[in-house]
């Protein structure tokens, strides 16, 4: 298991360093100048040269980018340019707001993919399983932000049930969670509909192995059956599906954060593309990738846990 | 011998996909209103045979702006995934054919492709050299490239323990050769397959990046943004938010359901049913 874990944890690094070569370069050294997107095409030579100063770009590009990834490692992504606070500053004070989101989002979509896929498995051919496969063809293809604007449209504007938008702050739990409640909605539906199909397709494989016919034919009830024998031994390529999610689910938020005016990572990095501030949008791409590859990362353990025999294979 | 049917996604991928390209397509030649003519004093019009969708809070008239749409849409979608397509399909042949540190090489940059989702690395590419729809262009077609790089690797590596490959080998074809007459015919029904797949995503990251407002600038019109412009409008003018997010839904489920149709011709084991 060290062996493995240790294999394991020296590809996140590397992965993770040539994620922030990729992200560094597509920011610095692809055409297009960051000084004179900031300041505007009318800026002046002078001002543009005194900024290119300040922010370091006057360099050779392997020194910037070998002081921003030491300067990140130590949680220093520099100075917002258009909020003049550090960008760690933003991204603490936002973090909570996206790692929630996502987490609801995941937790729903899991729930609801599980009862979902478990249900159309057990009336395989049946209606009940057209019914779940229908849904879920039109869940893939239905745009997470139009679904939010459904939503809002029915449960804020016409039942007036829930806010249309906006974040209390953790200061009042109650009206903090009743504002999540339409986000993970809309990031759940669309996402549950892809793990869904997994689900069913994954224990239909389960459900004609002689054990499951032998434990119907010793009278256990169908209900201990899928729950207890079915899903577990189903459960890896799921996983593998709800890892991939979590890394959809994350980028989702960008969107939905946007929608409902949640004020997380995905609300900032727009913000800061409006405002043109490339360093914050650098930092949180960076941020963003970090957390798809840790999810990843996670998939990974989560396969060896749940079946030991895969980590001869994984390693 | 009786023909079995065409499988019933096949068939209703294909008639939603030909009338959306069907639209797109017509909207080059005829539009029953100038797609950006303003008309403020018909603004929010309801449908009626003068405006079959009713108008926006410009007065220009909705159906005419979201056929315009369908063709900005399917132009992106078709020019990124052939773009992605090619490279990557090109990519995965190399990796097969040269096997070793080759082979090594692609499928880490694939690994590393994946790091990404789709919408971050648009959101990237956005942000670096400003919103259009040539970079949301260039950022679909980026993002496909590793998912095309698998795919006609894992195909071709089938392809290349076939006689007939150690036959033209034999017959001193060389890597190149056999590539291209050989491998490339038959790697094409899981690369057309996973294109069909993939226009449907590209359908749906154009339209995510127009609502954030990274992709189709104005006057041009594409489904997200007319879904941007509706959110505002919420109160007095539900309806605009309703069409364009039909349009999406029909295309992405179009292509969607021909993909799914297309494997299981491609592939019958995927879709043989099992025992309960």
């Amino acid at each position: 298991m060290s062996l493995f874990l240790f294999r394991r944890i020296a590809g996140l690094i590397l992965t993770l360093l040539a994620v922030s070569v990729v992200v560094f370069v597509s920011m610095n050294v692809l055409p297009g100048d960051p000084v004179l997107t900031i300041l505007g095409l009318d800026s002046t030579e002078d001002a543009r040269a005194a900024l290119r100063q300040q922010l370091g770009l006057d360099k050779p590009i392997v020194g910037q980018y070998f002081t921003w990834i030491f300067n990140a490692l130590q949680g220093d992504f520099g100075i917002s340019y258009s909020y003049g606070v550090p960008v760690s500053d933003l991204i603490r004070e936002r973090i909570p707001m996206t790692l929630s989101l996502a987490f609801c989002g995941m937790a729903l979509t899991t729930v609801l993919a599980l009862v979902l896929g478990i249900s159309a498995a057990s009336n395989h051919k049946r209606p009940g399983d057209w019914g779940v496969m229908l849904i879920s063809q039109l869940g893939i293809a239905i745009p997470a932000f139009w679904l939010s604007m459904l939503l809002v449209m029915l449960f804020a504007v016409k039942l007036r049930w829930l806010p249309p938008g906006g974040f209390p702050g953790w200061g009042e739990p109650l009206l903090a969670l009743r504002s999540l409640i339409l986000p993970s909605v809309a990031l759940a539906l669309v996402q549950s509909a892809v793990l869904a199909r997994v689900t069913r397709s994954s224990a239909l494989e389960v459900i004609r192995l002689d054990y499951v016919r032998t434990a119907r034919a010793s009278g256990f009830s169908r209900h201990r059956i899928l729950w207890r024998h079915v899903l577990p031994n189903a459960l890896i390529p799921i996983v593998t599906i709800v890892g991939l999610q979590f890394a959809a689910l994350v980028s989702g938020t960008i969107v939905i954060e946007n929608v409902f005016y949640l004020p997380g990572l995905g609300r900032l990095i727009f913000q800061s593309i409006s405002n043109r501030d490339l360093f914050t949008v650098q930092a949180l791409v960076m941020m963003f990738a970090l957390i798809v590859v840790l999810a990843n990362f996670l998939v990974d353990i989560a396969y060896v846990l749940i079946d030991p025999r895969l980590k001869g294979r994984t390693t | 011998m009786t023909r079995s049917p065409l499988p019933a996604n096949l068939v209703i991928g294909a008639i939603l996909v030909a009338l959306v390209i069907g639209v797109a397509l017509l909207s080059t030649i005829w539009t029953p209103y100038d797609h950006a003519a303003l008309d403020i004093a018909h603004k929010f019009q309801g449908a009626s045979p003068a405006h079959w969708l009713g108008t926006d809070q410009l007065g220009r008239d909705v159906v005419s702006q979201l056929m315009v749409a369908a063709g900005n849409s399917m132009v992106v979608a078709v020019t990124a995934v052939l773009i992605g397509g090619t490279i990557g399909t090109a990519l995965g042949l190399l990796a097969s054919a040269r096997g070793g540190w080759v082979e090594d090489l692609v499928m880490r940059l694939s690994d590393l492709g994946f790091a990404f989702p789709a919408l971050l690395f648009a959101i990237m590419l956005a942000a670096a050299f400003g919103p259009s729809l040539p970079n949301v262009v260039i950022a679909i077609a980026f993002i496909n490239i590793p998912v095309f790089a698998r795919v006609a690797r894992a195909s071709a590596n089938q392809i290349w323990t076939r006689e007939y490959v150690f036959a033209a080998r034999a017959a001193g074809l060389g890597q190149f050769a056999i590539s291209r007459d050989h491998v490339l015919p038959n790697i094409a029904a899981p690369v057309i397959v996973q294109a069909t797949i993939e226009f449907a995503l590209a359908i749906l990251i154009e339209a995510a990046l127009s609502y954030l407002g990274l992709g189709a600038q104005p006057p041009a019109p594409s489904w997200g943004r007319m879904l941007s412009e509706a959110q505002t409008l919420m109160y007095i003018a539900p309806h605009l938010a309703i069409y364009p997010g039909l349009a999406i839904v029909t295309a992405v489920l179009g292509f969607g359901l021909l993909g799914d149709g297309l494997r299981d011709i491609s592939d019958p084991r995927l879709s043989r049913e099992r025992p309960a």
